[in-house]
């Protein structure tokens, strides 16, 4: 009797999916080229406050990074709730920084000591006395070359105040 | 024998280590922002220096306090001033080019006020922040600074090069890309030299004094 029942023009004949791995590939190798692996595990807020007169860093590898802000909600209890600087993967007082930029300058190639930039990323909601300082630490070992890294937006807007 | 096909090799589970991997990857990116304010700090210097003496009217002097308010006085003027407002204060100071003589300014567009700044060069900006002064109010300060200088210089840059089509921070920007060709860069470069010698950013920041 089956001989004769006809097939059924009716239910749809299923999605071909065999180009969904070619998507998911294409998806994957954009984030994979587009991954910048990061450095340091952020243990701070780390807000940035917006500026528009921004230039670009360019070289990377010239960069040194200070981060400044609250300690995030993991280290509350034991860091607490004042801004603090970190350094690589840890907190660090403001005087532990000549001895960081110290440890920076000696990995990187001597012609290229002049060119190093110092990255102050600091958390919106600091105050100037904690920037002041690192920024008096870093005259002191002639670090003079120093970049406040923003994001980029209108700064009028970005205060909260 | 009959020739055995191979069989096929199934590739259903292809998506799945693909989307594996790349939900991997969406996790670990973080697109970090790598721009911002380029500033130089000031050399310690334990030489004794003399004192150089600077008039009073080619002092732009800000002081935010701790409440994050900005207190300008120039010009023989003392008053609060709202951040919207500073980068227009600063750019008709610095334009002002009240000098006369051998300070005159040629190329200054303002209102030659005598009271205010003789001309680019002997400008300067003063910057004093509390140390409660919060961050974000001082890069915004910082922000309309540099952007008053750049809004001059972009002017002059394109008085002085309007064939190049371009502004100052264009060409800027345009230097210091590693992909622009080095015989570009060459030529730019006595150019941007030129406008950053005609306007100097001439600012001084001072050390926060402490609240009580």
């Amino acid at each position: 009797m089956s001989k004769f029942k006809k097939k059924k023009g009716g239910d749809l004949p299923a999605i071909s999916t065999a180009s969904l791995p070619d998507i998911v590939f294409m998806l994957l190798f954009f984030f994979m080229v587009a991954t910048v692996m990061r450095q340091n595990t952020l243990m701070i807020e780390n807000n940035l406050p917006f500026a528009d007169q921004v230039e670009k860093l360019d070289k990377k590898d010239l960069v040194m990074y200070i981060y400044a802000g609250k300690p995030s909600s993991n280290y509350k209890s034991t860091y607490g709730t004042e801004a603090r600087i970190q350094l690589n993967d840890k907190f660090a007082e403001v005087s532990e920084i000549p001895a960081f930029i110290a440890a920076e300058r000696a990995s990187k190639r001597e012609e290229l000591i002049p060119f190093l930039t110092t990255a102050l990323k600091v958390d919106s909601d600091a105050n100037m006395g904690l920037v002041t300082d690192i920024k008096q630490e870093l005259r002191k070992v002639n670090a003079l070359k120093i970049n406040y890294t923003t994001k980029k937006g209108d700064a009028l807007q970005g205060l909260k105040n | 024998m009959a020739k055995r096909s191979a069989p096929e090799v199934n590739a259903g589970s292809m998506a799945d280590i693909a989307f594996l991997l790349l939900i991997f990857f969406l996790v670990t990116t973080t697109i970090e922002t790598d721009s911002g304010l380029n500033r130089k700090l000031p050399p310690i210097d334990d030489t004794e220096q003399e004192d150089v003496i600077i008039k009073e009217k080619n002092i732009f002097q800000l002081n935010v306090n701790k409440n994050n308010q900005l207190f300008l006085k120039t010009g023989g003027e003392e008053k609060v001033i709202q951040i919207k407002d500073l980068r227009k204060a600063a750019v008709a100071f610095l334009d002002n080019g009240g000098g006369t003589g051998p300070d005159a300014c040629k190329r200054c567009q303002g209102k030659k006020n005598p009271r205010s700044s003789d001309n680019f060069d002997k400008a300067i900006i003063s910057l004093q922040s509390d140390r409660a002064t919060k961050y974000d109010t001082y890069i915004a300060v910082q922000n309309e600074i540099i952007a008053a200088y750049n809004t001059l210089r972009n002017r002059e840059f394109e008085r002085s090069f309007p064939n190049l089509g371009m502004s100052f921070v264009e060409a800027e920007k345009r230097y210091s890309d590693p992909r622009t060709p080095s015989a570009e860069k060459a030529k730019l470069k006595d150019k941007i030299e030129e406008i950053k010698i005609l306007i100097p950013q001439k600012f001084s920041e001072a050390e926060p004094k402490k609240s009580n």
